[in-house]
């Protein structure tokens, strides 16, 4: 095979077997001829053989470490911006429930909000932080009521609800006038309902169709207040039309909304007597066995 | 080669018409048929892909000649993800609003088989520039279509326009008029349909051209 060589005094390269006596262009001495090795210093310019294994596991790692790195940092470091804009997405909720358009979210519902909670049928003032999720004072056997002074010094209570719908969670906050048996109005969204069908649960549109229902019918301690087939509500004060092509997001609203304000009228009673305070705790027992049911499912 | 050269217009116009890479390479088509039931989410899909097909096209292909052939794909897979989960972050932290409506969209972006297509056919073999073209033209490519099935979609599901209604209602059947909402359209399946009658009339109009 033919190897290369380079004359150091002409600077030529050339073909040979072996190694020449002299150089074939020049004809300067052995001494000031060296061989060429090709491969080694093309080798050199591409860094790495970027096939193997060794470069493809480091290269693996290196990429993943780094990748993991930069995840975790801008999470973390993006986390209480984001935890900040759900608790005022949160609150803004519980204003349109009260069907209050604000611009300065956190300043009104300090303003007109108050986070209670039912304790013992008691209704007592929550002072913890505050909850964008309500299952922790569910275990504790206590509810969540926001209890809303509006600037014509009436008050209003906003139940908050979760539910299921066709694809994921329902959530919900329902105003009730002082009397809790009619519906002041409502919020209502959704994780991952079909757009333009379930979704519009979303919209106002609906939510305000709810404004001006009475939760009972002629017993007042079962809550009647739900979601028919649209068109099928006409003028009921109990039922409210649901969705077009919608029918199990539409039932899953009725759901919610039923046994979420059944679970408060059972735990607290605004205008009734304090006497039936006893009967109530079960109640709560009751919703969470509900919950745990469809949680198994 | 110049910034706004013949290659690389073509490489940008291409993906709008004749590459177009739902009505020629068909893909994408599974989130086509999840976002165009509205024309609202179908553009705020197409316009969040162009952005993502771009960006991470031009990361692979800066990382092109590093990257070990026999994990390329885990590798494109690995900065897509990446890419979007940061992006999400971002919009969730600075945006509430648009990431509450993206919600389910940016994830769905990981999996568009539109992105990890162009990334192995068109990145690993091609600079920055020319790749960032062919990712806003693929995007684009894509978002024009969904437009399009979108806007089908809503006129005929429920005769409203980005939430506009323009079907008066009192044609309607309901409000004794003679016409019916197309509830068919607001099903995925009408999106299928739809969207083989509009590569029906992109090969038609193309084979005459020829």
């Amino acid at each position: 095979m033919a190897k290369k060589f380079k004359c150091k005094v002409c600077g030529q390269t050339f073909e040979a077997d072996s190694m020449p006596e002299k150089c074939p262009i020049c004809g300067a001495p052995k001494s000031e001829i060296e061989e060429v090795t090709e491969p080694s210093p093309k080798k050199k310019k591409k860094g790495f053989d970027t096939n193997g294994n060794a470069y493809t596991i480091i290269y693996a790692s290196i990429m993943v470490i780094l990748v993991a790195f930069l995840l975790a940092f801008v999470a973390s470091s993006l986390k209480p911006t984001q935890d900040a804009n759900v608790v005022n997405d949160v609150k803004n909720q519980i204003l349109t429930s009260l069907n209050i358009e604000s611009k300065d979210i956190e300043g009104d519902f300090n303003k007109i909000v108050k986070d209670m909670l039912i304790k013992d049928g008691e209704l007592v003032e929550y002072d913890g932080k505050f909850q964008t999720s309500y299952s922790q004072e569910l275990k504790d056997g206590n509810l969540h009521l926001f209890v809303a002074t509006l600037e014509d010094g009436s008050t209003k209570y906003v139940v908050p609800m979760v539910g299921r719908g066709l694809w994921g969670g329902l959530w919900g906050y329902v105003a009730l006038n002082d009397d809790f048996k009619t519906v002041y109005g409502t919020y209502f969204s959704h994780e991952s309902e079909t757009a333009g069908l379930g979704a519009l649960i979303a919209e106002r549109k609906f939510q305000t169709s709810f404004i001006g229902k009475k939760l009972f019918a002629d017993d007042e301690n079962t809550v009647a207040l739900t979601v028919v087939k649209s068109g099928q509500a006409k003028d009921d004060i109990n039922k409210v039309d649901g969705i077009t092509g919608a029918t199990l997001t539409s039932k899953g609203v009725a759901e919610m909304v039923t046994t979420g304000l059944q679970m408060y009228v059972d735990a607290y009673k605004v205008k009734a007597s304090s006497s039936e305070v006893d009967e109530n705790i079960p109640a709560v027992e009751d919703y969470q066995n509900i919950e745990n049911i469809q949680k198994e499912d | 080669m110049s910034l706004f050269s013949k290659e690389n217009g073509a490489v940008f116009t291409g993906p709008l018409n004749i590459n177009n890479p739902i009505a020629v390479q068909v893909l994408g088509i599974c989130s086509a048929l999840a976002v165009t039931s509205q024309l609202k989410p179908a553009i705020v899909m197409g316009l969040s892909v162009t952005v993502i097909t771009a960006f991470a096209n031009v990361i692979i292909s800066l990382i092109r000649k590093t990257i070990p052939n026999r994990i390329r794909i885990i590798v494109q897979l690995v900065v897509v993800a990446a890419l979007v989960t940061i992006v999400s972050n971002i919009l969730k932290a600075y945006v509430y609003d648009v990431s509450v409506q993206l919600s389910v969209y940016v994830g769905l972006i990981i999996t568009n088989c539109i992105l990890m297509g162009r990334l192995e056919a068109f990145a690993l073999q091609n600079g920055p520039w020319e790749s960032f073209l062919d990712g806003v033209g693929n995007g684009l490519g894509y978002a024009v279509i969904l437009v399009i099935v979108g806007f089908v979609r809503e006129l005929l599901g429920s005769g409203t326009l980005l939430g506009f209604t323009i079907i008066p209602s009192s044609v309607l059947m309901e409000n004794g008029g003679l016409y019916l909402h197309n509830g068919m359209m607001t099903m995925p399946a009408m999106a299928l349909i739809i969207l083989a009658c509009v590569i029906w009339a992109h090969r038609s109009i193309n084979d005459k051209e020829k």
